[in-house]
């Protein structure tokens, strides 16, 4: 569980990691903690899973994957988990979702986002995802983004900064909040 | 972004250690030096290219919730029906979609309960119905892409 002292270091590094030398130093003085207690809580926090990873999270479209699809696949209940894991663990799936579906309106219940550099990328992204459910493949659909009608730019919580990686980055949007034409 | 830059968004998208003089370590893998790598995320940082660099939380361990939701609006109230819906400051993320069910939205709220009052708000508000589609099961978020 976390405590006060925990919720601080979460708080201290929702903006990212001190770029000095001895960041988790940095990050021990601003909180008056000892750096050995903010290393050990954060390893803690790595290994319980709070801390899905410390790293660096690079916007799609400055590397070059200009096509993000969310795909959306109907497979049987029974096998979702195992399929789930198999699409998950293409190269290019970043996020795999089992979701509820809604009959009849809204029948499938996999989700995966996939990213490419082409549209010719994400077709092929798609066939395999296609020959990897195999005849456990009951329907689907791709869906892109068209337009950003809202992107909340200020990350003042870990909740909001989650909510940043579960979806796939469209061009800088910037802090606007207001509606942007997306080029793909 | 050259090929120096390119290999250091590889590398820390796999993970950055928990140590004294953690850029130090890296660089010293990279064959850089530690000014010369803090340096570089910095510019990296400031020109877009990374989002962000630190430790990524997992909210729903936290206490938070989320869902991702989607209405069919109609093509003549499309933008009323935005701004209701973005109006919520509940709403995270809103994104048009090529699909009948074509707006999508990402709901965060502190309690799960806080969700299904968002939604029900939503419904009553636009009189569409809101297809929610929490996560039943997350199997895999790889944030790594080859740079």
């Amino acid at each position: 569980m976390l405590d006060e002292t925990d919720r601080k270091i979460i708080q201290a590094t929702q903006a990212g990691l001190p770029l000095t030398p001895q960041p988790y130093q940095a990050i021990a003085e601003q909180l008056g903690l000892t750096t050995d207690d903010v290393m050990m809580r954060m390893s803690a926090m790595q290994n319980s899973g709070i801390i899905r990873r410390i790293g660096a999270v690079p916007n799609h479209y400055k590397l070059g994957y200009r096509f993000n699809g969310m795909t959306v696949w109907n497979v049987p209940d029974e096998t979702i988990d195992e399929l789930g894991q198999k699409v998950g663990q293409l190269e290019f799936v970043s996020h795999c979702y089992h979701r509820p579906r809604h009959p009849t309106e809204w029948m499938y219940n996999l989700f995966a986002m996939v990213h490419g550099k082409s549209q010719q990328d994400v077709d092929q992204q798609i066939q395999q995802i296609s020959d990897l459910l195999g005849d456990y493949n009951l329907g689907c659909d791709v869906l892109y983004s068209t337009k950003i009608l809202k992107k909340t730019g200020f990350r003042t919580t870990a909740r909001m900064q989650e909510v940043e990686q579960s979806m796939e980055q469209l061009p800088s949007s910037g802090k606007s909040k207001g509606t942007q034409p997306v080029t793909d | 972004m050259d090929e120096i830059d390119k290999q250091i968004i590889n590398a820390l998208q796999d993970g950055f250690p928990i140590c004294d003089a953690p850029y130090r370590q890296v660089a010293t893998q990279l064959g850089l030096t530690e000014q010369e790598l803090i340096g570089r995320l910095k510019a990296l940082l400031d020109n877009g290219t990374l989002t962000r660099f630190g430790p990524l939380y997992n909210a729903e361990q936290m206490g938070g919730a989320l869902t991702l939701a989607a209405v069919k609006a109609p093509k003549q109230c499309f933008d009323e029906i935005t701004e209701i819906i973005n109006s919520f400051p509940e709403v995270a993320h809103n994104y048009a979609r090529s699909h009948e069910l074509n707006m999508w939205f990402v709901i965060a709220t502190e309690t799960p309960e806080q969700i299904q009052q968002t939604i029900s708000v939503i419904e009553q508000q636009t009189g569409l119905t809101v297809y929610n589609m929490p996560k039943n099961k997350e199997y895999f978020v790889n944030l790594k892409l080859e740079a």
